[in-house]
């Protein structure tokens, strides 16, 4: 219990106590803390547990890079796990728990036995996944008991999330002296501005360190800064992350409106997609760990996020604090302590020649140093250490920018922009709070005269903390993914010497912080093993997001019913008097079946498909894609987008057709009907209703743009209906009171004042009658039909008996047969191919899809019902020759029908094969025969 | 997500459009299966200036002609496609 809170101080509201529970226990803390400050100041060091060795640990920093105090905020499905305790602003109520220990923080059994320890070395997961699957099934469990983070909820998320759009002239990311500078010149200069800020408060360094900005406290002059913004006209997002930096200066931000785990009282989070005309980044830096033995343990920090606390917060970490460190920053860090009243219990400073060695205790109880030449051990509590500052490139890099290599630093900065991003600031290595103020005014366009002036004394945070002659092995480098710094040796050893490659086989910079604190010090380890300059060494890619980002936002107002639009059909209403069970197909709702009381739907999918066999059945198809295609050159457009023959069809006739891609793979299929001497009317499969939309425009536009041919999507204008059964032409006929077309014949019709189209094909296998209605005429026919086909013991039929009935007939389906892998010949359809001039057709000559080995398209019979999607067997263990692609049953009759892909097609005809699903637990013998399993001639609908 | 200058629309998201493929691979129907397999198959994925045609689909419905660099994402021209000869 060293943490303490000071008596007065810090930006806090002390007039408002807030109390949280940090597993199970209520703490309390004030208005502006965040859980770890909160936590520090009741005394609480140990925040969680490492990732794959369990090891107790603490607080490193004080904003978005902490790698190590990760909690699980909230509960129920609004808990979100792996939140960064210093990137957590506490609320009445919160409740938060920690993290991957087991079964408490204080007693891990993981870390007591060494579960994790012995076989985590670098490169395991590496050597485990390619080793094949006996190293990996042996190690499963372990793994997924010893490594993890928070579990994810299993509760839906309660919370709303939106998506918002902007453009600005300028973007600011960073309300630091630099960001506020740069718009605040930007706004007066009469620019939209929009400023960003993932803190709640705007300042960046000025919340930490006072100085006199403009003539006034560095905090008032933030908030003046922004009330100008705004009162010109532009925004000011706190509470808001950058997240992306995408093509052409579009920026993602994440806006949080409440903390993780509380509840809001509108939207919880808000995704910002910002247009640019100008982004300036003043993103500031993030401060490095220094390498020693033990310098992950619970009480080890970085120096700016002590003095963060103190004087932010008015929380002191420690009573008794080692400062150690490369740069000035231990200076204003052993300053701040002092003042609180804190004891210095030793400098360490690397520039001087002296080393810190190691840590011990957890929380921290002493170290090993060497000061002026003489090894010692000092008593502490605390550790403050200042291993350099990175300048956060993040951004820069994400939009494409190039690095430069910058030695005060020992980091990278940014050099070239590739887009419209300007670097500023701290992030840019720029040293001076006079000189930052300077250049962000310019930055954001005003004269260099005019920009604000500081008292603050120059300070240098650049430096390096290269600790000579120390070889720390067992120092953490990445200390959320458990990486140190023999792992980088021992990758390095083993051969993995790009960045890259030791990035993946170590998992440096792999874990939510995605490296923050440690990309710089793993490239510093690489890059005297290699033996060459960090800038030659190079630096892993950045990618968004910039931190983790829950998956609700992204989904934004997406989710459940609203993720697609439904659409509902003309005849929705009909259906619904039935309360059939509905099936989503492309974007509509159709029924799937109509069960009676009691009735399952197996049961009342065979009962409707029955009907169609034997009386007559009813089935809304009004969902098929369907296109007018009319003009003088409507035939021959028509033949470049269908393999079949188009042209020769009579007047008032139609044909079964299919069209390809330009690989030669069966695309979609369908009807095309000629309904005069230049009108055609195009139906294809409801599912592939847009592809098609497209591949007509595509043949349209850009490969026959001379043809003088329409060609119009009317899809929803037609409603359509299918009476299929052998009264089914009786029962049109006395509604039209005409004769209705022989098979494949098309004419016009009136029914209940509705002027359509009768169409007479057979997708059922039966005598079977499409009746195009314009989609407001439909209602008054489909009743008239319904009426007249229950009246004559018939039924209303679903998907689900559609797909009986044509699986028994062996209509293949885009999808499952014409699965996009399967050309007319494999399909069986060769013979109804023309000899060119199509799309796809060239494609057809190359020789490997001439092969017999091809998976071609046979039936299989078998006793018993066949499991769809199983694969195909010659005996029981052997090698996968083919899948179920669809299956049902006889409708009439007993046994299992399917329709399958098998190797060598119809070669194999007559041979027993095996059905087998292993994750089902089914095997099935089964004979190839033909895929027509009833009325193979087609008696039952010719004339 | 690029920003693309529809001719008729103004600049819109690139959500709004759908990629169609590189002008070099736009084939007529009857082109012979050998060339057809170097146009798609086995073509240079170059990097640098590409032609391509896209559709804003989900907009006027034009097809457009842009060149893009592969690399930069760099658009230098948008253009309502003209039929080639
Ligand atoms: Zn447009």
């Amino acid at each position: 219990m060293s943490g303490f809170r000071l008596p007065d101080g810090g930006r806090i509201d002390r007039s408002r106590p807030i109390a949280f529970s940090f597993d199970g226990r209520v703490y309390s803390g004030f208005a502006g803390d965040t859980l770890a400050s909160a936590l520090l100041a009741s005394g609480v060091m140990i925040f969680g547990r490492s990732f794959k060795y369990h090891r107790p640990r603490g607080v490193l920093g004080a904003a978005v890079e902490e790698p190590n105090a990760l909690v699980t905020a909230g509960q129920g499905g609004r808990a979100e796990p792996n939140t960064r305790a210093t990137d957590l602003f506490i609320s009445e109520g919160l409740s938060v728990t920690s993290q991957n220990r087991w079964p408490s923080l204080a007693v891990d059994l993981g870390a007591a036995i060494g579960l994790a320890a012995p076989f985590l070395p670098a490169g395991f997961y590496y050597k485990t996944f390619f080793g094949g699957p006996r190293l990996w099934l042996a190690y499963e469990h372990l793994i997924r008991r010893a490594a993890g983070l928070g579990p994810a909820p299993s509760e839906p998320d309660p919370d709303h999330y939106e998506h918002r759009a902007a453009f600005c002239d300028v973007l600011v990311i960073g309300s630091g002296p630099a960001g506020l500078a740069a718009a605040d010149a930007a706004s007066a200069a009469g620019k939209r501005v929009m400023l960003v800020e993932q803190d709640i408060l705007p300042g960046g360094s000025l919340l930490r360190d006072a100085a006199t900005v403009s003539g006034m406290p560095g905090t008032d002059w933030a908030a003046t800064v922004c009330t100008r913004i705004l009162s010109r006209g532009g925004r000011v997002l706190t509470r808001t992350t950058a997240t992306g930096y995408h093509d052409h200066d579009l920026l993602t931000l994440i806006e949080r409106l409440v903390e993780p785990g509380a509840a809001p009282s509108a939207i919880a989070q808000r995704l910002w997609r910002v247009r640019a005309g100008q982004v300036i980044l003043a993103v500031g830096t993030i401060e490095r760990p220094m390498l020693f033995t033990g310098n992950d343990r619970p009480g080890v920090m970085l120096s700016s996020a002590v003095r963060t606390y103190i004087e932010r917060f008015a929380v002191v970490p420690g009573r008794r604090v080692i400062v150690a460190g490369c740069t000035d920053d231990m200076t204003l860090t052993a300053e701040s302590l002092a003042r609180a009243g804190a004891e210095i219990a030793g400098l360490i400073d690397t520039r001087k020649g002296d080393a810190l060695l190691a840590a011990q205790g957890a929380p921290v109880t002493a170290v090993t140093a060497m000061i002026a030449g003489r090894k010692q051990q000092i008593r502490c509590d605390l550790v403050a250490m200042s291993g350099g500052f990175t300048p956060s490139v993040h951004l820069h890099s994400q939009a494409g920018g190039d690095l430069a290599w910058h030695d005060g630093c020992g980091a990278f900065i940014p050099s070239t922009s590739r887009q419209s991003q300007l670097t500023i600031g701290a992030a840019s290595a720029a040293e001076t709070l006079a000189d930052v103020l300077a250049q962000g005014w310019c930055a954001g366009g005003g004269n260099a005269g005019d920009a604000p002036v500081t008292n603050a004394p120059a300070s240098s945070w650049h430096g390096t903390a290269a600790q000579p002659d120390v070889t720390p092995r067992k120092a953490f480098v990445d200390f959320q993914n458990d990486v140190t710094a023999s792992d980088l040796d021992l990758a390095w050893r083993e051969g993995y010497r790009s960045v890259e490659h030791m990035k993946r086989y170590t998992t440096l910079g792999m874990a939510t912080d995605q490296g923050k604190t440690s990309n710089i010090p793993g490239l510093m380890r690489l890059s005297a093993n290699e033996a060459r300059a960090p800038a030659e060494v190079g630096l892993t890619t950045f990618r968004p997001p910039y931190v983790p980002v829950t998956l609700g936002v992204l989904a934004g107002e997406d989710g459940g019913h609203h993720m697609a639009p439904r659409r509902r059909m003309v005849l929705h209403a009909e259906h619904e008097r039935h309360a059939p069970l509905w099936q989503p197909l492309g974007y509509w709702h159709r029924p799937r079946a109509y069960p009676r009381a009691g009735e399952t739907l197996h049961a009342s999918a065979h009962r409707e498909a029955r009907a169609v066999r034997t009386t007559m059945g009813l089935t809304d198809v009004s969902t098929l894609a369907k296109f007018d295609i009319s003009g003088p050159d409507a035939a021959e457009f028509l033949e470049i987008v269908c393999a079949t023959t188009v042209a020769k069809l009579g007047i008032g006739r139609g044909r079964y057709t299919f069209m390809l891609r330009e690989d030669g793979m069966v695309m979609d299929d369908g009807t095309v009907w000629r309904l005069g001497e230049t009108h055609f009317l195009l139906t294809s499969s409801t599912g592939g209703s847009d592809r098609m939309d497209a591949h007509l425009s595509y043949a349209r536009s850009i490969l026959a743009p001379k043809l003088r041919v329409a060609v119009v999507n009317v899809q929803e204008h037609w409603a359509a209906l299918a009476l299929a059964g052998p009264q089914a032409r009786s029962t049109i006929e006395a509604m039209t009171g005409a004769a209705a077309p022989r098979h494949m014949g098309a004419s016009a019709v009136t029914i209940e004042g509705g002027a359509g189209w009768l169409l007479a094909a057979s997708y059922s296998g039966e005598r079977a009658f499409e009746l195009y209605l314009p989609g407001d005429r439909m209602v008054a026919a489909w009743r008239a039909i319904e009426t007249a086909t229950l009246a004559a013991g018939g039924a209303l039929y679903g998907l689900e008996a559609l797909e009986l009935l044509r699986i028994e007939k062996g209509h293949i389906v885009v999808g499952a047969e014409a699965s996009g892998r399967t050309t007319p010949q494999d399909l069986g359809l060769r013979k109804m191919l023309r000899g060119r001039g199509f799309i796809g057709g060239s494609a057809l000559a190359r020789p490997a899809l001439q092969s017999v080995d091809r998976e071609a398209l046979v039936g299989l019979e078998a006793d018993s019902a066949i499991p769809e999607g199983a694969m195909l067997l010659s005996e029981r263990g052997g090698t996968p020759i083919g899948h179920v692609s669809s299956a049902g049953e006889r409708i009439i009759g007993s046994g299992g029908i399917a329709l399958a892909l098998l190797q060598g097609g119809m070669l194999r005809m007559g041979e027993q094969l095996l059905v087998s699903s292993p994750t089902r637990g089914i095997e099935v013998p089964v004979r190839v025969v033909t895929p027509v399993f009833y009325d193979a001639a087609g008696d039952r609908y010719r004339d | 997500m690029l920003l693309i200058n529809c001719p008729l629309c103004g600049p819109r998201a690139q959500a709004e459009f759908n990629f169609e493929r590189p002008v070099e691979t736009i084939i007529g129907v009857d082109v012979p299966t050998a060339e057809l397999v170097e146009r798609l198959y086995t073509r240079t994925n170059a990097r640098g200036p590409s032609a391509e045609l896209w559709r804003h689909a989900r907009g006027c419905r034009a097809w457009l002609r842009i060149e893009r660099h592969t690399v930069t994402h760099v658009i230098a021209s948008v253009a309502v496609w003209e039929p080639q000869s």
